[in-house]
């Protein structure tokens, strides 16, 4: 069986610098002396710490969790003691700190009690609370909570899974080393995804410059009993690791615009995501490690390794014979590839669920950018190459604009940030950084609306609220007027419609003018009586001087 | 725990209700072009624009009383809305009314000065102060408008504003430095 391939829209033909780090196989990484976890390792919901400084942990203990389905629970990558829950600085594009629990590793790497419970008789729906509570996220580089992305995909039906092995951005390697040493984990992870999804057909997509991948996958398949299932190798071309640029690809459907692939019936995920649930699954074991790629031109020697969740970047470095060039800002580090990651602040910061890749280049090899940039030229390059098929050139006049409306009509939301266009451009426009801005700036917004459509809510009820008490009370008080009118009709009617407040008003008008009056009884006095005053107001006058 | 767990959900689940109910119920008919004024203000309910609360400013605005620029928590960005709108020209913020924040500002009440006088409960235009008589008061967070009316009515003085928490997540990209000056013109 074989399938008939597509082509998506756009894309580029890069240098792929994948060798280097292929070299030396799987290496496995010593534990450092700290591990540094941040709660938020996953898009969604924030996580609460369950542990406190001076706690120990063991190997796969649950530290943080949140009760939302959108999240993903953290667990120690070892055992040792909880020296600090604080913020540390985290791989985030704004360099700024997020909360995180250290661990002060002990070495003894001890683990808590496994509990592997069969699994053969479980539901679909226990094996999905199964990928949760392993803290499963989508090892791609999306980090979305696997469990919440499998539920969903459930509900809706699915007739497709696909499974990514694409691996399209220059210098990244470790889906392709995971393929070829844990082949058979991916497979039965695949297996697992079927059990769940109950798809009519499976895709393994993998780019064709990655032959021994591709090979040991369609082995570990043979020798396993799934069927309907099937290695697909597509041309390399970025960005076909995309996640609607692959479904194009291999099944020819496009995902319409603001849609996601399960609204076509079609299921993705990444392969070492597929590790992750069958560790999961068989031996009980939480998300704690990763591989993670080492490569550029600034490191000495450029790998692959399986990494503790919380490795500290600089202990990797060590083990990869440290920079080419040591001293300060002689390197430029980057998470992720050159074309969709973003830079590092620091090696402090610790390698997480997302960290498929750390790129490490000399300061000096890389073009200094201007600080400044031509204007567009309108030479429409850009749309040639935007696999979403967008106008990247509109989204720029309108980003620079900050004319939201505009930006959302030009669908920027479906823009996968994958820096074709930037690429190509002949003004050198940093069009990718203009795109994330304008939609941060749209996020925003829309926030602040859904915030002042609330508060516009609660006002009104507030409103509403006061009114109704205001008629009840008045009611309260004509009934009351009225069952004692019954008793004793000599109680006057008072008049219901007088306004309070116009009352009170008047009255103080009357009182008013009454003082303003002189006192009766100071008119018509005899001189005795004058004089009686006059002495009675000195007597007055001389206690008040009298001194205390 | 349990129970407060399950009456608390128990209550807002029926504040939710009462919410919607009142929401068809009480809905307003109103002139549309006074609704989508409305739509575009912060709805903090300050009365920072002279005006009792927003939806008024925004009949003001409507028939033509009052500019567009008298509302400091929408700042700039909801004078380019209304001039979009309305189709009129984008003014400076007029700095008589108020000073605009960029990190909006919640009030948090210091729990232990409190003395549970109700004053403030009294003021807040969006219910957004819990407590009763005797009781200490505090402040729900999320749905604090940040409008400052609780403040004078305070008899011990012990609400203080400060800026909304900010987490990694509402960090926004920047746009690339200094584009406008230094594009190139062709
Ligand atoms: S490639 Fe650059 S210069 Fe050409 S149209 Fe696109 S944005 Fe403009
Ligand atoms: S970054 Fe966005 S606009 Fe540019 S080519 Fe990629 S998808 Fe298209
Ligand atoms: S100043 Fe703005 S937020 Fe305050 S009441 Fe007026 S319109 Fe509403
Ligand atoms: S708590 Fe105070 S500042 Fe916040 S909305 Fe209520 S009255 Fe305004």
């Amino acid at each position: 069986m074989s399938i008939k391939l597509h082509k998506f829209h756009g894309g580029l033909h890069t240098e792929d610098h994948k060798k280097g780090s292929l070299i030396s196989g799987l290496q496995q990484a010593t534990l450092p002396a700290q591990l540094i976890l941040p709660l938020k390792q996953h898009i969604g919901d924030s996580n609460k710490p369950l542990v406190s400084v001076g706690d120990r942990v063991l190997r796969g203990q649950l530290i943080a969790d949140s009760s939302s389905a959108i999240s993903a629970p953290v667990h120690a990558s070892s055992s040792g003691i909880v020296s600090e829950i604080g913020a540390r600085p985290v791989p985030h594009p704004s360099g700024q700190s997020d909360l995180c629990i250290v661990i002060d590793v002990d070495g003894k790497d001890e683990s808590i009690k496994q509990k592997t419970s069969p699994i053969e008789n479980l539901s679909g729906a226990e094996l999905i609370d199964k990928i949760q509570r392993a803290g499963i996220v989508g090892l791609g580089g999306a980090v979305f909570p696997t469990a919440a992305k499998l539920a969903r995909g459930n509900d809706l039906g699915i007739k497709t899974l696909i499974i990514n092995g694409a691996e399209c951005e220059p210098y990244i390697t470790c889906d392709d080393t995971l393929m070829q040493n844990y082949a058979a984990e991916v497979v039965s992870g695949i297996a697992y995804l079927q059990c769940i999804l109950k798809p009519e057909n499976t895709l393994i997509g993998i780019e064709d410059n990655k032959p021994a991948a591709i090979k040991s996958i369609q082995l570990a398949i043979e020798k396993s009993p799934l069927s309907q299932t099937e290695v697909v190798s597509i041309p390399t071309i970025y960005p076909s690791g995309g996640e609607k640029q692959l479904i194009k690809i291999l099944t020819g459907k496009e995902v319409p615009a603001s849609k996601l692939a399960f609204d076509i019936g079609l299921f993705c995920q990444n392969v070492g995501t597929c590790v992750a649930i069958t560790r999961a699954l068989e031996h009980d074991q939480a998300l704690i490690s990763r591989i993670v790629t080492l490569s550029g031109n600034g490191i000495q020697n450029p790998g692959n390794w399986e990494v503790w969740l919380g490795t500290p970047v600089s202990h990797l470095i060590e083990l990869a014979g440290g920079y080419k060039i040591n001293q300060a800002k002689s390197q430029h580090l980057v998470m992720g590839g050159p074309m969709m990651g973003f830079s590092l602040s620091s090696d402090a910061v610790p390698i997480v669920k997302a960290s498929n890749n750390i790129l490490v280049m000399q300061q000096q090899t890389i073009p200094l950018t201007p600080g400044y940039h031509d204007e567009c030229v309108r030479c429409a390059k850009c749309v040639e190459v935007c696999p979403a098929q967008l106008l990247p050139q509109q989204l720029y006049w309108q980003a620079r604009a900050k004319n939201h409306e505009r930006s959302e009509e030009y669908h920027l939301f479906d823009c996968i940030e994958c820096g074709c266009c930037a690429a190509v451009c002949p003004s050198q426009i940093p069009l990718v950084q203009y795109y994330r801005a304008e939609k941060s700036e749209i996020r925003t917004a829309r926030q602040a609306h859904f915030k002042s459509d609330r508060a516009r809510l609660r006002f009104e009820f507030r409103e509403q609220r006061l009114l109704l008490k205001k008629q009840q009370d008045e009611e309260r008080r004509r009934l009351k007027r009225e069952a004692l009118q019954k008793k004793n009709p000599k109680i006057p009617d008072r008049k219901v419609e007088v306004d309070p407040v116009q009352a009170a008003l008047e009255r103080v008008k009357a009182r008013k003018q009454t003082q303003a009056a002189e006192p009766r009884n100071t008119t018509n006095l005899t001189p005795e009586q004058q004089q009686q005053i006059e002495e009675a107001d000195a007597r007055r006058r001389a206690a008040r001087e009298q001194p205390k | 725990m349990i129970v407060a767990i399950l009456t608390i959900s128990l209550m807002a689940g029926l504040f939710g209700l009462i919410l919607g109910y009142a929401a068809i119920r009480f809905k307003v008919e109103g002139n549309p072009i006074v609704d989508q004024i409305d739509a575009l203000l912060p709805q903090t309910q300050c009365g920072q624009c002279t005006y009792p609360g927003c939806r008024p400013y925004a009949e003001a605005i409507a028939n033509g009383e009052a500019p567009i620029n008298q509302c400091p928590p929408g700042g700039q960005a909801t004078i380019v809305a209304l001039a979009g709108l309305l189709d009129v020209e984008v003014l400076e913020p007029n700095q008589e009314h108020g000073e605009h924040h960029d990190i909006p500002l919640v009030a948090i009440i210091d729990e232990a000065t409190c003395i549970g006088c109700t004053l403030c409960i009294q003021a807040c235009p969006v219910d957004a102060i819990l407590g009763s008589a005797k009781h200490m008061h505090t402040v729900i967070a999320d749905e604090c408008t940040g409008c400052e009316l609780c403040l004078p009515p305070c008899p011990v003085d012990c609400i203080d504003m400060v800026p909304i928490k900010q987490s990694i997540d509402d960090w926004k990209w920047p746009l690339p430095t200094l584009s406008e000056e230094i594009v190139h013109e062709h």
